[in-house]
């Protein structure tokens, strides 16, 4: 088993909002070994941009983080100060954001955003930074990269920003990377190209990554674990085999349902459909947080709180009252109407 | 650049030509100057004798252009009331009135940006809330009154500063902040403004998720791309500011070009208030050509095409 990375275990954000306390993370736990790639998945604002945010510790002002431990090779986060953050930020684990037309700074040149962060953490001179900047956007697919360095964002496509910004946060070798859907932004015919070159070099250069995006396809094969979030709560958690071949939870089941898998999916198949709304996250909700969607929803459903629970096989955990039998003979009866 | 550097300064040469040739007629706004000049009691042979002289009888294009002519080398005519060259009269004031226009432009600057900065990252603080009061009383409060009040204060209750003149340093401190007070108002909203604007931008959550110092990202980040509106607000606030300046200069009684526009204003010297307009408007224009250097110079998106 491969040494542990990351380390996060019972994660919560509250932010106040007028109408309440708004709880868009509960009690999220995972972790993330060198050289493995976690995979969270769910629908859009079901916290996973805020989960990647409270781990670097870069949350709204008015969000207040709560964690049991939140562990950085072998360092506990919970408990550092800004300023130590800030020494572990950019360095030893890095962030990709959602929007790369946004991310840069318009007033300077991509090599000296480049640089910054090397020259910030570790004791390099600029031509050595610069060397390493280069020989980065080379490996993420940019040609004439030198002459780049001169270059402002404006001058650059939405694909080659992101490819900047990938490089940018590998600049000081981090162990942990977190990309938070770094391909939402860009046309369709380069999302899968970025996340695949995104995949490889966390394997060429041995780090933790999570990888946060929509693309079940490249999840299915640059994934080694996959979550599944839905409402603030991980409802599914496995390998990405386990999760695409068993999915146990409804919710899972209901999301594979709705997303073509290149290669799993059969040409012609009626894709589906999963009715209803999420539930508002202000203030607590009793029982499971699907249950008003679920299609299998009973009474024991609200009756108490739902905790992650082992399915079949060994590291596969789900969130739901069903046994994994019943759970999973309910998509097969589904499967074959 | 070059292209936009050339665009600008064609705006400015317009901008300039227009403002000549509103100045110029000033002089036919109060109706027929030589009428004005000859007085009450002159005969209709005295105002054709002056319209000859002063060149009133010629086509008012032919007028423009002499005069235009004129002014391009220096020559403003001469002052009706002073009977000296205007041009010695503005040149010997013009010194005294850039001098204070940049010391009230400096203490604005120095309150406001900083004042703006700190109100954007603690919003809601304490010394938001003082710039906030700061920002509404200057804007409340007419210019002329708050001067009279520091200079009751300031100057004779206190008697830390000279209340007239242009003696020394201390003269200009009070004019100073008086007509720099002024602009603070506007400048400092824009500047927080901007700030609250640019700290919730993405670029300033990567800046601090690489880590980097939080002086780092705020002077290099944030203050770098809040600060290019707050640079063209500055220079039209200047141009205000040069206005002002008669209000101050008068009450203060600084000899500049503001105390002398109000003196021309009272003894109806048209050559010289045409003058001082022309003049004071140049000093906007070149202001606001260099403002466009400067942002541009802030902003490599209007730089690198
Ligand atoms: N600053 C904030 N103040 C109040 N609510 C917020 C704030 N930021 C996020 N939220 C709410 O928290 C929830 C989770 O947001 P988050 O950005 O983590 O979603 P997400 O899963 O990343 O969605 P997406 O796929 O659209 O990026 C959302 O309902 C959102 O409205
Ligand atoms: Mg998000």
């Amino acid at each position: 088993m491969a040494e542990r990375v990351l380390e996060v275990e019972d994660l919560c954000v509250e932010i106040p909002i007028p109408s309440g306390m708004l709880r868009p993370v509960q009690h999220v736990s995972f972790h993330v070994g060198q050289g493995e790639t976690l995979a969270i998945v769910g629908e859009s604002g079901c916290g996973k941009s805020l989960t990647s945010l409270a781990i670097m510790d870069l949350l709204p002002s008015k969000a207040k983080r709560r964690a049991e431990r939140l562990v950085l090779d072998g360092d506990a986060l919970t408990g550092m100060t800004e300023r130590q953050m800030a020494d572990i930020r950019g360095n030893q684990m890095s962030m990709i954001f959602q929007e790369p037309m946004t991310s840069l700074n318009p007033a300077y040149t991509i090599g000296n955003q480049l640089t910054e962060a090397m020259l910030r953490h570790k004791s390099v001179s600029l031509a050595e930074a610069k060397d390493r900047a280069v020989w980065l956007l080379e490996k993420v697919g940019i040609t004439a990269a030198r002459s780049r360095l001169g270059q402002y964002p404006h001058q650059l496509s939405g694909g080659l920003r992101q490819r900047v910004m990938i490089a940018m946060a590998l600049m000081c070798g981090p162990d942990m990377i977190i990309a938070d859907e770094p391909t939402t932004a860009l046309d369709v015919t380069i999302q899968a190209q970025i996340l695949h070159l995104l995949a490889e070099l966390q394997d060429e250069f041995h780090m933790g990554m999570i990888l946060i995006t929509h693309d079940l396809g490249v999840v299915a094969r640059v994934a080694d674990r996959v979550a599944v979030m839905y409402a603030g709560q991980f409802v599914e958690t496995g390998t990405a085999a386990q999760i695409f071949d068993s999915p146990t939870h409804p919710y899972t089941q209901g999301l594979l349902e709705c997303i073509p898998i290149p290669g799993k999916t059969e040409r012609g198949a009626h894709l589906g459909s999963i009715p209803g709304i999420v539930p508002s996250l202000v203030g607590e909700i009793r029982g499971c947080h699907f249950a008003g969607r679920c299609p299998y929803v009973h009474e024991a459903c609200t009756a108490e709180d739902v905790s992650l629970r082992p399915s079949l096989d060994a590291g596969h955990e789900y969130r739901c009252v069903l046994s994994p039998q019943a759970a999973i003979a309910n998509r097969n009866k589904q499967a074959a109407q | 650049m070059l292209q936009y550097v050339l665009k600008r300064l064609g705006i400015a040469i317009l901008v300039a030509v227009t403002v000549s040739m509103i100045t110029f007629s000033m002089i036919y706004l109060s109706g027929d100057p030589a009428i004005a000049l000859a007085g009450e009691t002159a005969t209709q042979e005295d105002i054709q004798n002056i319209r000859r002289v002063y060149g009133y009888d010629q086509p008012i294009v032919v007028q423009y252009a002499n005069w235009l002519w004129n002014a391009l080398q220096g020559d403003f005519g001469q002052s009706h009331y002073l009977k000296k060259p205007v041009a010695d009269v503005i040149f010997e004031r013009l010194p005294t009135t850039m001098l204070l226009g940049a010391c009230a432009l400096i203490f604005a600057l120095v309150l406001s940006i900083p004042l703006g900065v700190v109100a954007a990252v603690r919003p809601n603080s304490l010394i938001d809330r003082i710039a906030l009061t700061i920002a509404v009383v200057g804007q409340a409060m007419p210019s002329f009154w708050f001067a009279l009040t520091m200079m009751l204060w300031l100057g004779i209750y206190w008697r830390l500063l000279p209340i007239s003149g242009t003696a020394s340093w201390a003269n200009f401190v009070m004019p100073s902040i008086a007509l720099g007070y002024y602009i603070t108002p506007a400048v400092m909203r824009l500047t927080r403004a901007g700030m609250l604007e640019v700290l919730s931008s993405d670029y300033i959550r990567t800046a601090r998720a690489k880590g980097l110092r939080p002086m780092t990202v705020l002077f290099k980040h944030a203050l770098r791309n809040a600060i290019i509106p707050v640079v063209s607000l500055a220079a039209v606030q200047f141009g205000f500011m040069l206005g002002g300046s008669i209000v101050i200069e008068t009450i203060f009684a600084v000899n500049g070009l503001g105390f002398l526009a109000w003196e021309s204003i009272q003894r109806a010297d048209l050559p010289m208030m045409q003058a001082i307009v022309l003049v004071l408007s140049f000093f906007y224009i070149i202001l606001t050509f260099l403002a466009d250097m400067l942002n541009a110079w802030l902003d490599p998106r209007i730089r690198v095409m």
